[in-house]
């Protein structure tokens, strides 16, 4: 047959607008179609089927559905700036100069070279990947990349940054229903008139669900698509009810928290940069009523994934909304009624329905009736066995079939077509349901799972309840909607009840909902494989896999899921997941009810990252915290380095100065003159109220309730389990009054931390927590120049830095700003931190940079930091800890009262095996080459030359090159560490390079008895 | 994300609390001199229910303040929500503090429970 001519059938009243004429390319191929066409029904109408290549096989594979349920037609869509992978072109609406591809293949659909593995099948059987584990890891390791290039679905943009806009949208509403065909309409149209605040949503482009693929009757004396308008019209004018297309609920989650992904612009060929690409709704819903409706189920029999072989509904739904016949010999296999109206539309269409087999012995219906009376050859009892063709089906084998027997009973029939509808029977859209844990309950007359519809909630209704027949439907929905609305009104009198509601009439030839179940057709020849016969089109998983993995052992519903990756694909299963049950109950001599179902997880159809992230993306990913002092280190050249949200100064290179020579610069001037250290990060917390003394002795580990007032003092703070948590300088500005603070990374986490205390552990204490980080600016003055600077800035008393000594604040005023000065130091230096009200903190740092000039003071950033305290050896919470790390194994045990009863970690110190000799312990390093700068987080060895996995003595936890010393120091964490100072290690390093030689030595390099400190 | 209702501030999203875990965990002090076993049973042995399970929250981007509450950990369905230092009211809220293996613990025994004072 020519592929070329049109599958264009003459109009029909579908959706499509044949005035309006879409250009589109595909696979580099230009082709027409009309405005309301899907890529998938603009394709069909050219003909073309094979649009991908499968996942683990690379077989060739066609459209097969209509709608989200699509395994098959992934295809990638290329923007001007970006292009976007995975989309179901059963969903894609075309626009002028949309531009789309097909993905999993090379080179071309027609000739893929990965299409080997179908012919090397056996090598891919359930559980390939965990079987593939088990191999020595140097296989895997080979493997891998052969894999990864073969596996994966689809090709990301490269550019990172998306040029479309995304949103996100909260809202609340007293109803939400989801899907707007028969059931959804019907009961929005109810709560409509209740006055209730009603959204309803559906994924496709317009609302009337499978009454715009069936409408071939009248619904209360008017033809269905006009009562269809009407209604819609009627939701649409409300101004109580929001009416969302193009939407798609993916999750429904607690308490009725709704995600809703809404595609706005994406349909559009010339966008409104005014409009996002999509909106996230992030909706809560007093009560959801689902009218998801059902998804078809294909038939399991040999060859049944090869293109032409389609959904039966999807078939008459591109007859019925798109004019677009797919085939014109037709066969159609069946074990119900509902692809007789597929039939008759086929026929009516023009095209040739060859025969319809049909698995059930003796069917009868009005329905069927009517397709015999055309003359169709109705083969009952019957079934097809195989599916033949390359690249399309060509023939089919067909056989009487004894469905209890699972075996064919007669010789084979072969007929040739092009097209071939299957339908297995219907499974409600139960994926909202079980996302919010519902129970599924397995009906034995229509054969499918369905919602138990117990919740308070939420409630199914149609098709998604199991309910099939459009009579039933109605009278359904207008229930389920009354008691719905009963339940609202009782908790909002706005909405009414009175409402008269009834229930449309239909006159529609009625169908017989009884499918026969048969969830895999055995062909009982030996040249017949069931290695074809596909259960998982997305997955490539095949009812041989299922059997498989039967054979290994496994029974759980759950296990063979994972094993055979059944259902586990970006379509969830949805025209999977109830043939692998109903495999894996024939194969255990189960019953589907007995043999259970697997959970479905949000969400239902997968939403693009883009969607989830929204608006916080770049600047506004998350909030940059600047400091008063910020403009002046920015127009002195800082570079700056982010501290948790806090951007800091990091070093002033001045004219082509490198990284370390600035670095080198500034921690000589601070030892020798003077440096400025912007500290206004650090975390600060007003301690206040009668008990505050009494709170801080118990979650420092020293003694804070002698400190008298005007002092300071530094305090570890431990967790419950002894492991260091943070550490600062508090002072006792009055009797029942502290200031606090903390590391700049963890003043949130202190917060917290202390507020838990006082909150749930300690609730007598009378203590008030505020955190005061952002109300105060902070200059931190070092060196020996500090003091004469700090005279130099006094605006009155300048005879207070006389007798000023170290661990004392004194208030004072500085360039007429009010400051509290505190004497403590983090360099080693004498220095003084000036805290003044946060406004005021640009004036202060100019005017002592003003001041300073002529005492060399030079400002410092914080690298500069970090090599004046490690030349120290003082610790950085975070770096030289990492919360396995104890007060002893730092070395610091002089910092645990021995006096105090109890404090936060008092109990777990003492611990037997917090004593362990072989802990990790703080030393300092000195490495055999002063210039050698050792990397941190790297390893230390005893000996070099041991095997591999050697063993590691510990790691480097600070490394710098300090500019006082002319040599490369570093403090470390090692095994045993305090007894072993003046021992050699060894750190191994990468690519080949020569370990670095180092000894062990104390952490405290400079100034060991600290006389310039306290000076 | 469920819909709690803070005690302070009235009903708020999920994502404005955190859950602080087990509540009604009395504290050992130091001076008890517990053997290290019993000790650790207190450090770290938790409670981890399927059912009616009584935890602490915080309400960490509102008031900050911290209060209780029983909730199911299979439905997920919020049965009470009352103060720190105080015990559960609700017979399913009794239920699951006595179900609790902690209160057989020997440490608890010797521990006093934080309680709620009059500020
Ligand atoms: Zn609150």
């Amino acid at each position: 047959m020519n592929r070329l001519l049109s599958h264009r059938i003459s109009s029909n009243g579908a959706v499509i607008d044949r005035q309006k004429l879409v250009h589109f390319e595909f696979d580099q191929k230009k082709y027409t179609g009309y405005e309301g066409d899907t890529l998938a029904s603009a394709l069909l109408a050219h003909g073309i089927h094979l649009v991908g290549r499968s996942f683990k096989y690379h077989r060739p594979r066609g459209i097969f559905g209509s709608g989200s349920e699509e395994p098959n037609a992934l295809v990638r869509l290329i923007g001007d700036k970006s292009s976007e992978p995975n989309l179901r072109a059963t969903q894609i609406e075309i626009y002028d100069g949309l531009i789309a591809e097909s993905q999993n293949r090379f080179p071309s659909l027609k000739i893929d070279f990965l299409s080997i593995n179908n012919v090397f099948r056996r090598f891919f059987p359930a559980g390939f990947y965990y079987k593939t584990f088990m191999w020595p890891a140097s296989f895997w390791m080979f493997y891998e990349k052969l894999i990864r290039k073969a596996a994966g679905l689809g090709k990301l943009s490269k550019k990172y940054h998306r040029p479309e806009r995304y949103e996100h949208k909260y809202a609340h509403c007293d109803l939400l229903v989801v899907g707007s065909g028969a059931a959804g309409l019907q009961t929005a149209i109810i709560a409509a008139k209740s006055g209730a605040r009603v959204v309803i949503a559906d994924e496709q482009h317009r609302f009337g669900g499978w009454l715009l693929t069936d409408n071939d009757f009248n619904i209360n004396q008017i033809p269905a698509a006009s009562w269809v308008h009407e209604t819609v019209k009627n939701l649409q004018s409300a101004p109580n009810v929001t009416c969302l297309s193009r939407t798609t609920v993916s999750s429904m989650m607690d308490d009725n928290f709704v995600i809703m992904a809404e595609r706005v612009t994406e349909h559009l060929g010339k966008k409104d940069m005014l409009l996002p690409k999509q909106r996230l709704w992030k909706l809560r819903a007093s009560k959801v009523i689902l009218a998801t409706g059902a998804i078809e189920r294909p038939l399991v029999f040999s060859g049944n994934d090869l293109p032409g072989i389609m959904l039966s509904s999807a078939i008459r739904t591109y007859i019925n909304r798109y004019d677009v016949l797919s085939g014109r010999r037709a066969i159609i296999f069946t074990n119900n009624d509902d692809a007789y109206f597929t039939a008759l539309a086929i026929h009516k269409a023009g095209g040739f329905v060859r025969c319809i087999v049909d698995l059930r012995v003796n069917p009868k219906s009005q329905i069927i009736t009517k397709v015999r009376k055309i003359g169709i050859n109705i083969l009952a009892g019957h079934a097809v066995i195989a599916a033949h063709g390359l690249r399309h089906i060509a023939s089919v084998d067909i056989a009487k079939y004894n469905s209890g027997k699972q075996a064919p009973t007669s010789s084979i029939l072969h007929m040739d077509c092009n097209l071939l509808a299957m339908s297995g029977g219907l499974n409600p859209v139960v994926h909202l349901h079980s996302q919010r844990k519902g129970k599924l309950v397995w009906d034995e007359r229509t054969s499918c799972y369905r919602p138990d519809n117990k919740s308070d909630e939420w409630v199914s209704v149609g098709a998604a309840n199991g309910t099939f027949e459009l009579e039933r439907i109605f009278i359904e929905a207008t229930k389920i909607a009354s008691t719905t609305i009963m339940k609202l009104a009782k908790e909002n009198n706005k909405i009414k009840t009175k409402e008269l509601v009834t229930v449309p009439q239909i006159d529609k030839d009625k169908q017989n909902w009884t499918p026969l179940p048969t969830w895999l057709i055995q062909a009982g020849q030996p040249h017949v494989s069931d290695k074809t016969a596909f259960v998982d089109f997305q997955n490539d998983s095949t009812a041989a896999d299922i059997k498989l993995a039967v054979k290994e052992g496994y029974s759980s519903v759950e296990h063979v899921k994972r094993y055979t990756t059944t259902g586990m694909a970006t379509d969830q299963g949805k025209t999977s997941n109830i043939n692998a049950i109903g495999i894996l109950a024939s194969c255990l001599n189960k019953s589907i009810a007995e043999t259970g179902v697997t959970t479905f997880r949000p969400p239902y159809t997968p939403v693009s990252l883009g969607a989830i992230a929204g608006r916080n993306i770049g600047g506004l990913f998350d909030p940059v915290r600047k400091t008063r002092m910020h403009s002046w280190h920015q127009s002195n050249g800082a570079k700056f380095e982010h501290v948790g949200q806090w951007m800091r100064a990091w070093y002033y290179p001045r004219d082509g100065e490198s990284f370390q020579q600035a670095v080198n610069r500034e921690v000589y001037a601070t030892r020798h003159y003077a440096g400025l250290l912007d500290a206004s990060t650090l975390g600060k917390i007003e301690v206040k109220g009668p008990d505050s003394a009494e709170f801080l002795n118990r979650v420092y580990t020293n003694n804070f309730a002698d400190l008298p007032i005007g002092k300071a003092r530094y305090g570890l703070m431990l967790k419950e389990d002894g492991m260091v948590f943070d550490d600062g300088v508090t002072t006792r500005l009055a009797e029942d009054h502290f200031y606090m603070t903390t590391t700049t990374g963890g003043a949130a986490g202190v917060l917290s931390w202390l507020e838990e205390l006082l909150q749930t552990e300690w609730l007598d204490l009378r203590v008030y927590l505020t955190s005061v980080t952002e109300q105060w600016s902070v200059a931190s003055l070092s060196g020996p120049n500090s003091r004469s600077i700090l005279t130099a800035c006094m605006s009155e008393n300048k005879n207070i830095t006389d007798d000023f000594p170290f661990m004392t604040m004194k208030k004072s005023f500085i360039a007429g700003i009010p400051a509290r000065i505190f004497r403590i130091s983090f360099t080693g230096e004498m220095a003084f931190e000036i805290n003044v009200p946060a406004r005021y903190g640009a004036a202060l740092w100019s005017h002592l940079m003003k001041i300073g000039k002529e005492f060399n003071l030079t400002a410092y950033g914080t690298e500069a930091m970090h090599v004046l305290r490690a030349e120290k050896g003082f610790i950085i919470v975070g770096q030289e800890t990492d919360g396995t790390v104890t007060p002893h194994d730092l070395d610091m045990g002089w910092i645990i009262s021995n006096k105090k009863s109890d404090f936060i970690g008092k109990r777990a110190l003492e611990r037997k095996s917090m004593n362990e000799p072989q802990r990790k312990q703080l030393v300092g390093l000195l490495t055999a080459d002063p210039s050698k700068v050792i990397p941190e987080g790297a390893h230390a060895v005893l000996d070099p030359n041991q095997e591999m996995p050697m063993e590691m003595l510990g790691h480097i936890s600070s490394s710098y090159y300090s500019p006082n010393l002319k040599h490369s120091i570093a403090l470390a964490l090692l095994k045993g560490g305090l007894n072993r100072k003046g021992q050699t290690v060894y750190i191994p390093m990468l690519d080949g390079q020569q370990p670095i030689e180092a000894k062990i030595v104390d952490p405290v390099f400079f100034d060991k008895k600290g006389e310039r400190l306290r000076g | 994300m469920l819909k709690i209702k803070c005690p302070f501030c009235g009903v708020r999203d999920e994502s404005e609390f955190s859950c602080g875990g087990e509540a009604h965990i009395a504290r050992p002090t130091t001076d008890l001199k517990l053997t290290d076993k019993i000790f650790s049973e207190y450090l770290f042995m938790k409670y981890n229910p399927k059912g009616v399970f009584l935890e602490r929250w915080c309400h960490t981007s509102g008031c900050r303040r911290w209060f209780n509450l029983a909730r199911d950990t299979v439905s997920h369905e919020i049965i009470e929500i009352y103060p720190m230092g105080v015990f559960p009211k609700t017979v399913k809220g009794k239920k699951a503090y006595q179900a609790n293996w902690r209160r057989k613990s020997k440490y608890e025994a010797v521990s006093k429970p934080a309680k709620r004072t009059k500020k």
